[in-house]
């Protein structure tokens, strides 16, 4: 049998593995090649560093949990893979994030490209001002040259990926907006998913709406996942628990412990993953 | 023991409330009062020229006070002109200047220009009267109007003498004064744009282009008209600077190098002259026009406000 991931990483339990994190490329054996591999990844804000050496694969087609309580740069971490930090003037990140083959840290890289291939869902809603339609396809548009016909049916099928088709075909031209947080939430799933990336980041995606809509997204990731490569940034560890492949739990901008959803859970090899997981902290 | 629920009025509070209350309402009412008081004092002063010109009074070019012949075509064709001049110009330097702010200008250079648009706008209109006078004028004489003559002449709008002063400095002096106005209602507007939308903008692969014209004009758009609207009201309205630079003569003249005059600069200049009963009712009259062309463009502002509104949620 190939060694997975948790078991090429496991960390041992002693305390100098907390300032040093075990998942070094090095020691891996990895079966299939990572999606993306973050190495050393350290991350400024000002001259407040909120990341250290952040040393993580993410594997294709599954659905990797970041969690660990408030602060510890779990966000932060996750808006390094597509530039998204950038906007700020303040903020910085240095080290490796290797997507296919290249750093995509690197200054010659073209942002906006990178952006069309990792494609990010925030904590909350955020559909543009326009239509339910225009939504989707202005991803689409500024993207692509398509025709009028191709258009519409790549805005419906991305709506119908994002399982809202049913809930939304007979109001597409209603603005965005008018629908509920969670209906939002999967409106701007599609609105990612239409212009076909390849890594999908969501930032704690489910905490602005019910619980209700969470399942429906949750049951969404489920079968996104098949196509393409997720990371989901989640306070909630039940969250992490039904949807993950993989987790990585995360403390004061380090990550302490990565490894099989199950593993973490269920026999965390770390004692601060533990306190956390059974809630003495965070 | 019962806890019952207290009958209202029991308490000496509750009578507060309500005096407050109504209070607040005698406040509020004054604005109403306000508006009702000055349309009825416009009309009641101008009943003269009401009744003398009719509706005649404003298509009559006529501005005569030695036959008494009044119209305020002249007028309201100078307000229109110098207004649109002043739109036309400011507001796409003023959204510029606004995106510039919040967009693309690092933090302390936003600050200062910041700054500085709003000391422009507390600069008293005398003084943009003054200056557009002493300063202005001379430069659009010798350097802009002969210049526009030269390469422009085919063009009607700028046939004629240099003269500097006129309606295109009028309008230009005009745009000065609304630009703060503009730019720095617009620039708050744009940093209320919530930030997780443009990031998801710039997530999809949006350029910097894209997502000012998808996201952050799209949100800002009611507040954008707003601030037209605003800066429109205080142009038409906009006297002593338009005053001294537009010429005060009652013409209509295709040029815009010549002179011409507004509704409120025909107002400043010949308030104190108007001696007759008729001229002085017809002047209230032309005030009564502003004041009527001042309300139609806002309340079409927010009917249009208001239809755009469903769309744009």
């Amino acid at each position: 049998m190939k060694p997975t991931l948790a078991e090429a990483t496991h960390p041992s339990p002693d305390a100098s593995a907390l300032k040093e994190p075990q998942m070094t490329i090095n020691e891996q054996t990895v079966a299939e090649p990572a999606k993306i591999a973050v190495r050393n990844l350290n991350f400024f804000y000002g001259k407040h560093q909120a990341l250290h050496d952040n040393n993580i694969e993410i594997l294709r087609n599954h659905v990797t949990a970041i969690i660990g309580p408030s602060g510890c740069g779990k966000s932060t971490h996750i808006r390094t893979y597509n530039r998204i930090h950038e906007l700020y003037r303040d903020q910085r990140a240095t080290g490796e994030i290797i997507m296919g083959g290249i750093n995509i840290l690197a200054p010659e890289v073209d942002v906006i490209d990178l952006r069309r291939r990792v494609g990010m869902i925030f904590q909350k809603p955020s559909p543009f001002p326009m239509s339910i339609y225009e939504n989707v396809a202005y991803g689409l548009r500024i993207n692509y040259k398509l025709k009028g016909s191709e258009l519409a049916e790549r805005v419906e099928q991305a709506i119908k990926q994002a399982a809202l088709w049913e809930e939304v075909k007979d109001q597409l031209d209603e603005p965005g907006t008018a629908l509920s947080g969670g209906q939002q939430q999967r409106l701007c799933i599609a609105r990612m998913i239409a212009i076909e990336p390849e890594v999908l980041l969501m930032d704690e995606p489910a905490s602005a709406i019910d619980p209700v809509g969470t399942a429906k997204l949750e049951e969404l990731m489920l079968t996104l996942k098949e196509n393409y490569t997720i990371v989901i940034v989640t306070h909630n560890m039940q969250q992490a628990a039904r949807v993950s492949d993989y987790t990585a739990f995360f403390y004061e901008g380090r990550i302490v412990e990565f490894g099989k959803t199950k593993q973490v859970f269920t026999n965390p090899r770390m004692k601060q993953t533990e306190d956390y997981i059974t809630g003495r902290f965070g | 023991m019962e806890i019952g629920l207290q009958k209202a009025n029991s308490k000496g509070s509750y009578r507060g409330d309500r005096l407050f209350r109504r209070l607040a309402l005698c406040c509020a009412l004054t604005i109403p009062l306000l508006m009702i008081g000055i349309v009825f004092e416009l009309v009641r002063n101008s009943r003269l020229s009401l009744a003398q010109f009719g509706f005649g009074f404003l298509t009559s070019k006529a501005w005569n006070p030695v036959t008494q012949d009044f119209g305020a075509l002249s007028s309201m064709y100078g307000t229109a002109v110098s207004t649109l001049i002043a739109m036309l110009i400011a507001l796409p330097l003023g959204f510029v200047i606004a995106l510039f702010l919040v967009e693309l200008a690092p933090p302390r250079l936003s600050a200062f220009f910041g700054s500085a648009i709003e000391l422009l706008a507390a600069i008293p209109s005398i003084i943009y009267g003054m200056w557009g006078l002493f300063v202005f004028a001379p430069f659009m004489s010798n350097f802009v109007q002969p210049l526009l003559g030269k390469y422009l002449d085919f063009l009607p709008l700028f046939q004629g003498p240099p003269l500097g002063i006129g309606m295109l400095t009028a309008g230009i002096i005009l745009a000065f004064m609304i630009l703060p106005y503009i730019s720095s209602v617009t620039r708050d507007v744009f940093q209320m744009v919530p930030p997780v939308v443009k990031e998801s903008a710039y997530g999809i692969g949006a350029t910097n282009w894209e997502v000012t014209k998808a996201v952050t004009m799209r949100y800002s758009l009611r507040g954008m008209v707003g601030a037209a609207f605003l800066a429109l009201g205080r142009a038409l309205g906009e006297t002593m600077a338009v005053t001294f630079v537009i010429g005060n003569n009652h013409q209509i003249a295709a040029s815009l190098f010549a002179s011409g005059n507004s509704i409120a600069s025909t107002l400043a200049n010949e308030f104190t002259e108007a001696s007759d009963p008729i001229y002085l009712s017809a002047l209230v009259e032309l005030g009564l026009v502003l004041f009527l062309i001042t309300f139609v463009f806002q309340a079409a502002a927010q009917l249009w406000l208001w239809s755009i509104k469903k769309k744009l949620a």
